[in-house]
């Protein structure tokens, strides 16, 4: 199973919309039962990759293949084996929980039963109420139903969590924590890097339309060639940090001059980059004058 | 196949569902033919030549307003929502959904219909349809053409906000000219030869065959013509231009 043809590639893939080139060239692989992230600003090209793969939009160039299916051909065998959960998307306003995911599991062969949906999404207390009398959360974890009572083996979410409360956002990320527990592959985007950091097996972080990096959270911060060396300094007491690609020669200085001094080095710390270190790094450029979601 | 007709059940049950979910609406919906009813057969109270004309011109204002101005308003809300895009990325196939919406708007129109004969024949004195047969030829090719008009004219609706003005800049000059309150062959000349050209016109002249005068199929297909000519541009257009996202996706 896990040597298997990759859930999803993308190859060269490119999308402009006028002038502007909002996916310019990207290449990824996503293995069955991998959850992998999206990583980037708003306006990064983000969505539009992804909409492109979920068959909403159409690509300039490129190769995409999910499933082994062109998404743009929008194989009917392609929609009933992936889960969408768009960034923004409304329902009807007067349909229940329990009926809106009820008409969706009749799209679907293999549905899931509706009961266990209702857990899952973590809406049993919400199962007969109307659509439009729910809180932002808890449409977003009707989004999450409506995308999961198909039981399908891939799942888009467009950042899932965007605009939630710390709660529903943990909330959020159980949901998708018990979807890789299932073997469903996820490819989700998101400009939260502790969300990316805890989901995701493998991120691309995306600026401008290109993958700047790729790999999983952890192995992104550590393959910087710098190193951040923190001490405190025995003459102002305030702490000192500085980056350096080789820390050996910067560590002798410091520890022999305490050494001389007699007195210890205190609060000495020598840290790879974080994942939060390196998206900004790379990202630092990115702008917020393109338009969202572009 | 089958499946796919299965699919458009379910899907013609739901829009039922959420029209009826809506009391007050789905009320004034159909009080707005009775009440148009009452209104200008008090003003045209005694006066059967012009109940003649009043009572088929409802039933066809009733058609057009179930079909025309609920489509384009309804596509347009779910559109600029995001329930068509969501939609969309089901395996619901588009024609399954769009047979249980037409259904949907096309069983408004029987039912408005339904209440329409039902008050001509109760309160102005006009007898049970004299042609079934012309009733329901009229019928159908009525919420055809004017179904797939109105999902048509829901792609030019750029948002939610402006489907009221957009619909009603349609829906009033239309049954004004066609005839729905008086007979348009006392209109001027000029007002004439638009309403020949507009198919809510040819509608209205057939229920008017069906329902009071009698005059048979055959003296008024050319009526049929006309109407089918719209339905044909309105489905060309409601497929061509079918937005299923708010924003531009092509």
């Amino acid at each position: 199973m896990s040597a298997a043809a990759p859930a999803i590639l993308v190859r060269d893939l490119r999308k402009s919309y006028g002038s502007f080139a909002a996916v310019q060239g990207i290449d990824f692989e996503v293995a069955p039962g991998e959850v992998f992230g999206l990583l980037g600003p708003n306006g990064a090209g983000k969505t539009s990759t992804v909409e492109i793969l979920e068959g909403y939009r159409r690509r300039d160039g490129g190769i995409a293949s999910v499933l082994g299916h062109d998404p743009e051909q929008r194989p009917r065998d392609l929609r009933r084996r992936i889960g969408i959960v768009l960034q923004s998307t409304g329902m009807y306003r007067h349909i229940t929980v329990r009926e809106a995911l009820t008409h969706w599991a009749r799209f679907y062969p293999h549905a899931r039963d509706v009961d266990e949906v209702l857990t899952l999404a973590g809406l049993d207390e919400k199962a007969d109420a109307l659509a439009r009398t729910l809180s932002g959360g808890q449409m977003r974890r009707l989004d999450f139903g409506l995308a999961l009572v198909g039981d399908p083996e891939l799942i888009f979410l467009d950042e899932p969590t965007t605009g939630f409360d710390p709660a529903a956002r943990r909330a959020a990320w159980d949901v998708i924590r018990s979807l890789q527990d299932l073997g469903k592959t996820v490819l989700l985007t998101t400009h939260y890097l502790d969300e990316a950091q805890a989901l995701c097996d493998r991120v691309a972080i995306i600026k401008e339309g290109r993958i700047v990096a790729e790999g999983p959270p952890a192995e992104l911060g550590a393959s910087s060639s710098r190193y951040r060396v923190t001490w405190r300094s025995p003459e102002t007491g305030r702490l000192e940090t500085r980056e350096t690609e080789d820390p050996t020669a910067l560590l002798h200085q410091l520890t022999s001059a305490a050494l001389a001094r007699g007195e210890g080095l205190r609060d000495l710390s020598v840290t790879r980059p974080s994942l939060e270190d390196v998206y900004l790094e790379l990202t630092a450029e990115a702008t917020s004058q393109e338009p969202a979601n572009a | 196949m089958p499946e796919s007709l299965t699919l458009a059940w379910y899907q013609f049950r739901l829009e039922r569902r959420m029209f009826w979910r809506n009391p007050s609406a789905a009320f004034f919906n159909f009080l707005l033919p009775l009440l148009f009813l009452a209104l200008f057969g008090a003003i045209f109270s005694g006066n059967q030549k012009d109940l003649n004309v009043i009572v088929p011109g409802i039933a066809g204002m009733s058609i057009m307003s179930t079909t025309f101005s609920a489509l384009a308003m309804n596509l347009t809300f779910l559109r600029e929502q995001g329930v068509l895009k969501r939609i969309r990325g089901t395996p619901l196939p588009e024609g399954s959904y769009l047979l249980g919406v037409f259904g949907n708007a096309i069983t408004n129109a029987c039912i408005q219909l339904t209440i329409v004969v039902l008050a001509g024949k109760l309160f102005f004195n006009i007898d049970w349809p004299k042609d079934w047969i012309e009733l329901v030829v009229y019928l159908a090719a009525g919420v055809t053409c004017l179904a797939a008009l109105g999902v048509a004219w829901s792609h030019v609706i750029p948002n939610f906000d402006a489907a009221p003005a957009y619909v009603n800049i349609v829906f009033l000059p239309v049954i004004f000219i066609s005839g729905v309150f008086y007979d348009v062959g006392n209109a001027p000349q000029f007002l004439r030869d638009i309403a020949q050209a507009l198919p809510l016109t040819h509608v209205i002249d057939g229920l008017s065959g069906a329902l009071v005068s009698g005059r048979s199929l055959q003296d008024n297909w050319s009526g049929l013509v006309v109407i089918a000519i719209w339905a044909a541009a309105g489905i060309f257009f409601a497929v061509r231009g079918f937005r299923w996202d708010a924003r531009r996706t092509d």
